[in-house]
């Protein structure tokens, strides 16, 4: 797979179709697979697509200003649904762009290996729901559904909808339900909602990676790097930031959130962000009818539109 | 002496309706609880998320947007963007534990003088029994 992919890449960098390909390349350690950008044929030598490649490569796509050159980008199918959105939003140019899908079974996470006790890993085959991992300290073999990033576990589909050429096959959409974790807190008390909301969130150090690597969050200016919207920092006073920080995260994203699931999985302290971002998916398809960012370019963004008889905002207190 | 702290409420208030509204139920000399504190906007759909949260960590207890009945904007269609915003803002802050009284969105036009008192009235209610609001409270601001 790696290989047909790289010949393909090479074979449009040295015709000239593009000047830039955006893939992902290995860094210190075998699991360590980040993305990158190659702009001749021979630094494709350490392009890597493999179980690791978890990363999201369509936020890299978005404007510069000035540059205009044609760039190719690897997506896998969860991927192409956040270009297409980017592409809505006049983000991205798609003239500029050529999309190679490349298949994906679900990448692994290696933060679930390491918990599990798996450390030094130097190698690693996936055989149907079975991994072999070689590591410093000997062979092991797990169960794959184990060791699944978090946001692959609950992929809501394998279907490329954006793309100008695909290395192997697309794939469906898939009917496992995303919301069950939603619907575990909808149906706690308030009072537990609250407990576990301020356990989880307040462990964020404010990196901002979740709205870093987001391919939805692509303002030039963001509210928190305004050192007047009283929340570009953390506060190490309370909890008030931890609050508005992620909830006006999530509102910025709403209606354009794709569920990719890379704001989870960067994020350094495991606050399961997704939870926040499914409640708006969640409330956005039982107030106003079924909707999936990125699925298609036309579609009406939900937030920006409304029918005259939409629920009423005390749809909420009457709970749900 | 003990000041005794009130709750105290934000109302944002659209200037053709709920504005107009809280107008007359003054030239009409109804009462409504001093502790409510109107801030005027454009439309309703002016109210950014963000407002509502920075009311709170600046101490408000509750918050009320009022704005004209649907179908009766100003400016056409403000409302019904409004109403959208607004739900998923709510339900947000309920999903994450914040008492779901403490908000409220209400349609006053500028004829309802004595629904703007009553509104006010009984949210100010609410709010008094709720009491303070801790779950958004920035300690920074109460100083
Ligand atoms: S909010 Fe999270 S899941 Fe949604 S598009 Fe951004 S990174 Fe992906
Ligand atoms: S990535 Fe995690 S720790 Fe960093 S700002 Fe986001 S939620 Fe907080």
């Amino acid at each position: 797979m790696q290989e047909m992919i790289k010949s393909k890449l090479a074979e449009l960098l040295s015709t000239g179709a593009v000047t830039k390909v955006i893939g992902w390349k290995r860094g210190e350690n075998f699991y360590d697979v980040s993305p990158a950008a190659f702009e001749s044929v021979e630094s494709l030598a350490d392009f890597v697509y493999d179980d690791f490649c978890g990363a999201n490569l369509s936020k890299f796509l978005v404007k510069e200003p000035g540059k205009e050159s044609k760039v190719a980008v690897v997506l896998k199918p969860c991927d192409t649904f956040s270009l297409n959105q980017l592409i809505k939003e006049n983000r991205v140019n798609r003239e500029n762009i050529f999309v190679l899908g490349v298949p994906c079974e679900g990448k692994l996470s290696e933060e679930k290996m390491r918990v599990m006790g798996i450390v030094g890993l130097t190698g690693c085959k996936v055989e149907g729901d079975k991994v072999t991992v070689e590591t410093l300290y000997g062979t092991e073999t797990l169960d794959k559904n184990d060791v699944l990033l978090t946001k692959c576990a609950t992929c809501h589909s394998k279907k490329h909808v954006i793309f100008d050429e695909l290395i192997g096959e697309t794939g469906e959409d898939s009917d496992v339900d995303r919301f069950v974790g939603v619907a575990e807190l909808e149906a706690m008390s308030e009072d537990e909602r609250y407990e576990f909301w301020r356990n989880e969130l307040s462990r964020c150090i404010r990196c901002n990676a979740c709205r870093n690597a987001c391919p939805a969050c692509t303002c030039e200016k963001c509210v928190f790097d305004n050192d007047a919207s009283g929340v570009a920092a953390k506060s190490n006073a309370n909890s008030f930031e931890e609050n508005m920080f992620h909830i006006i995260r999530a509102y910025h994203v709403a209606g354009r959130c794709t569920d990719c699931g890379e704001c989870s999985r960067v994020c350094p302290q495991h606050i399961p962000l997704h939870l926040l971002n499914r409640k708006f998916i969640k409330d956005i398809n039982t107030f106003y009818g079924d909707f999936q960012a990125g699925a298609d370019a036309e579609s009406e963004h939900p937030l920006v539109h409304f029918t005259e008889n939409d629920p009423e905002p005390s749809i909420v207190k009457e709970g749900k | 002496m003990q000041i005794e702290k009130k709750p105290l409420i934000v109302a944002f208030c659209c200037n053709w309706c709920s504005y107009a509204g809280a107008d007359l139920a003054g030239t009409n000399r109804l009462n409504y609880p001093a502790n409510v504190k109107i801030i005027r906007v454009p439309c309703s759909c002016r109210v950014n998320p963000l407002f509502i949260l920075k009311a709170f960590q600046r101490g408000a207890d509750g918050v009320i947007i009022c704005g004209c009945h649907p179908g009766d904007c100003h400016y056409t269609t403000g409302n019904y963007y409004a109403r959208r915003r607004i739900t998923l803002l709510f339900s947000m802050l309920s999903y994450l534990g914040i008492e779901k009284n403490r908000v409220r969105l209400e349609w006053v036009s500028a004829a309802e003088g004595a629904k703007f008192a009553a509104t006010m009235q009984s949210f100010a209610e609410e709010i008094a029994e709720l009491g303070e609001c801790k779950r958004l409270e920035d300690l920074r601001c109460k100083k």
